[in-house]
């Protein structure tokens, strides 16, 4: 055990003396501060002023250092100046260096909710989840408004608008974000409820007065295929219609030309598929996305592949037939090509070997003694 | 999520028109009875089978061969697998291809009075090299030459158990089980010709035995037989018997050799005391070399090339220039080149049907004209692929 010396003052305030140092042995153990009993770390507003300051002038020394302008330098090119200064190989990327401003990176945190004269401020304080009862309440208030104005429109004989929302593309907050909204933490009950009375409101028929409210707590889901877009098709001097594309597989590049109008003709690097990859296994990778949106015996393909393996180089071929194939084929069916499963890039690489054991699982042989 | 098609257009119902086949694929959808057995054969299949009258409207149909000239025409020479093949479906069926009918018409024309004029068959691996010659082969059985089919030169020069040192010539070495073998097939196929040609000189084997001037040359042949030792030295008389008396013009000679580039390459054999022995060492080797040289008429030469069996040469090289070397291509030159390429579309088709037709492709997926395509893509129109494809299918 370390043994902390602690200084004692005098005790006995008599005549001054030399403070006696008293040599007290206690244990780590003991003295450890209890870090889950105080709760996350409190940052007082000038902490987080000054990290502020720090930051913005951290900025311009970085636009300096880059040879960039000062005034124009935004947060991608910062990404981009510490990507270029600390390169990183970590696979997570949120355990590589970053600089961003401070507001993201510590928590926002809950000022004091009492004056001082120790009243609270908000009148549900005491219930202790005061955001979220609030909130309960102002709902249940939009909800009376509505039913209000459905019984006007009733006693003013004019039909109810009975459009429906389109509750595809959207979703409800999920938990954590509706506990980052209101700051203070919730349990699974409290928040069924708060969707429960959400969907109450939406089912009214003159929901759309609050339409404003309801939005708050709804995103939209995009649907997968909206981001990529689509390439259209390319003609050579001979007027036939031909579109590229790239693929990779653990170390394999690949790209690929596809042409209209062929007959089924393949090349890879100069050779005919049959020479270049005499395992089936290889051929019926390529063979996949023609036979998967049957166009076996129309296109022709000229590709170039490099690096990784047998296996890896039809896959990272197949991957870039299928995305030169998507400018030939309709939307639809290129949703069936992604459910496939052709167009999604293979993460699995080769796992890192660990020290102390011999591979990346294996152990060392257990010798008994 | 095999196929887009069973996703989308379920309901609907495919109608893929082909027009050469849609007979007989109606004719092979009812598996159950087969009524007009006769229509679907007549699309892919030949009924002449005497090569000679092979003509370009035959290319790409299948021709039967009678087991019984398939014993006697060919007791070695075809490929292994078209033997289990002809097994399997009782029947030997070979493809007329361009390469085979191109020589049959040089074959046809050609003036033996002349020098004899050599043909060199090429190509990649497994497109119809040995089949090519087996072909010319029967064609040549069937106009009654004398036909000497060497099934593989290689097997000469490898896996060589036993090597003796020749007694007609110190520095040769005999190979007397691979000659033995030779002999016997020789014996089968050619059994008339060994009766009519007659020895011109007298030969000593050993001390005791010999055999007369103007003896049938299938005495030569017992002896060999009998006499396993001296076995390369028979197989040396009665090469030397035939090219003599070729020219005469009573009979016609094809020598028909598989994988000649065999005979200048390298070998794996050594001697006994480790050094490797060159082919102009063995006396089959020798012989066979000097049978292949056009200094006689009266006959053609056919070879083929091959890169399976040879020895100490890359994969890839398929060109005459590459398997045989300075030596060898100084050797046949001048020769008649005559490539093979892979089946084009239509030979694909009616291999394709022949296999259907012999149920020999049970998926169920085989029957469809995607599984057509996919068989296709997957093989590259290769013949020995197609077949090794459709084999577990």
């Amino acid at each position: 055990a370390v043994g902390r010396v602690l200084r004692l003052c005098r005790r006995w305030g008599a005549a001054p003396r030399a403070q006696m140092l008293r040599l007290i042995c206690t244990t780590t153990a003991v003295q450890k501060k209890n870090v889950g009993a105080s709760g996350p770390e409190k940052y007082t507003e000038a902490f987080i002023k000054k990290q502020i300051e720090e930051f913005n002038l951290g900025k311009r020394h970085l636009a300096n250092m880059m040879g960039e302008d000062p005034e124009t330098f935004t947060q991608e090119d910062i990404d981009r100046a510490i990507a270029y200064l600390f390169p990183s190989g970590l696979f997570d990327k949120q355990a590589r260096p970053m600089m961003k401003h401070p507001t993201e990176v510590f928590p926002e945190q809950r000022k004091i909710q009492w004056g001082e004269d120790g009243r609270p401020f908000h009148f549900l304080f005491y219930t202790g989840k005061q955001s979220y009862y609030s909130l309960m309440h102002e709902t249940y208030e939009k909800f009376l408004n509505v039913l209000k104005h459905q019984d006007q429109l009733v006693a003013e004989d004019l039909p109810l608008q009975k459009e429906k929302r389109n509750l595809a593309g959207s979703r409800w907050l999920t938990k954590i974000e509706l506990e980052e909204m209101l700051l203070e933490k919730l349990s699974d009950d409290d928040y069924s409820r708060f969707i429960q009375l959400l969907q109450k409101l939406v089912a009214l028929p003159c929901a759309d007065i609050e339409e404003n409210y309801i939005q708050k707590f709804s995103k939209k889901v995009p649907v997968q295929l909206q981001k990529v877009v689509i390439e259209p098709l390319k003609y050579n001097e001979q007027g036939v219609a031909f579109s590229t594309g790239e693929g990779k597989r653990k170390t394999a590049r690949a790209t690929a030309i596809v042409y209209d109008n062929g007959t089924g003709k393949i090349t890879v690097n100069g050779t005919d598929i049959l020479h270049y990859f005499p395992v089936l296994q290889d051929r019926e990778q390529l063979l996949f996305p023609f036979q998967f949106l049957g166009r076996i015996g129309k296109h022709d393909m000229v590709c170039t592949v490099s690096g990784g393996g047998r296996s890896a180089q039809a896959g990272a071929i197949r991957l870039a037939s299928a995305k030169a194939l998507r400018s030939f084929v309709t939307e639809k069916e290129m949703e069936f090509m992604r459910q496939a499963g052709l167009l999604t890039v293979d993460p699995r690489v080769k796992e890192r070997k660990k020290p102390g054991q011999e591979g990346p699982r294996r152990k060392f042989t257990w010798k008994k003694r | 999520l095999r196929s887009l098609k069973g996703l989308v257009y379920r309901s609907l119902k495919l109608d893929h028109g082909c027009a050469l086949h849609t007979a007989a694929r109606d004719g092979l959808s009812s598996l159950s009875t087969q009524d007009a057995p006769e229509r679907p054969r007549a699309v892919f299949h030949t009924s002449e089978s005497d090569p000679a009258k092979h003509t370009e409207q035959h290319e790409g149909r299948l021709y039967n061969i009678p087991l019984e000239e398939v014993k006697a025409v060919f007791p070695h020479g075809l490929p292994y697998r078209f033997q289990q093949q002809i097994q399997t479906f009782n029947e030997a069926r070979v493809m007329v291809r361009r390469p085979a009918l191109e020589i049959l018409a040089y074959l046809k024309g050609s003036n033996f009075a002349h020098p004899a004029v050599r043909y060199v068959i090429y190509g990649e691996r497994g497109t119809g090299k040995t089949m090519t010659l087996c072909h010319v082969v029967h064609y040549c059985s069937r106009q009654g030459w004398l036909v000497l089919h060497i099934p593989d030169a290689h097997l000469w020069v490898k896996n060589c158990k036993e090597l003796l040192q020749s007694s007609y010539n110190k520095e040769r070495l005999d190979q007397p089980l691979q000659a033995s073998v030779w002999l016997r097939n020789f014996k089968t196929s050619n059994e008339r010709f060994l009766q009519e040609i007659k020895t011109q000189k007298k030969y000593m084997w050993g001390k005791r035995e010999s055999t007369e001037e103007g003896r049938p040359l299938g005495e030569v042949v017992e002896q060999g037989l009998a006499r396993v030792r001296s076995a390369s030295d028979a197989v040396g008389v009665v090469l030397r018997e035939i090219k003599q008396q070729s020219h005469r013009g009573s009979f016609r000679l094809l020598v028909a050799v598989d994988g000649v580039n065999a005979l200048w390459g390298r070998t794996t054999l050594r001697k006994e005391d480790r050094s490797p022995v060159s082919p102009e060492e063995l006396t089959l080797v020798h012989n066979l070399r000097k049978m292949v040289r056009n200094d006689w008429s009266g006959g053609a030469i056919v070879t083929t090339l091959s890169q399976t069996g040879s020895l100490f040469k890359p994969s890839s090289a398929y060109t005459p220039h590459e398997l045989l070397g300075k030596e060898g291509f100084d050797a046949l030159d001048p020769f008649v080149p005559i490539p093979v390429a892979n089946y084009s579309p239509r030979e694909f088709e009616s291999c394709y049907g022949y296999y259907l037709e012999r149920k020999w492709l049970q998926h169920e997926k085989a029957h469809t004209e995607d599984g057509k395509a996919e068989l296709q893509f997957l093989s590259g129109s290769n013949p020995r692929q197609l077949d090794r494809l459709a084999g577990p299918l």
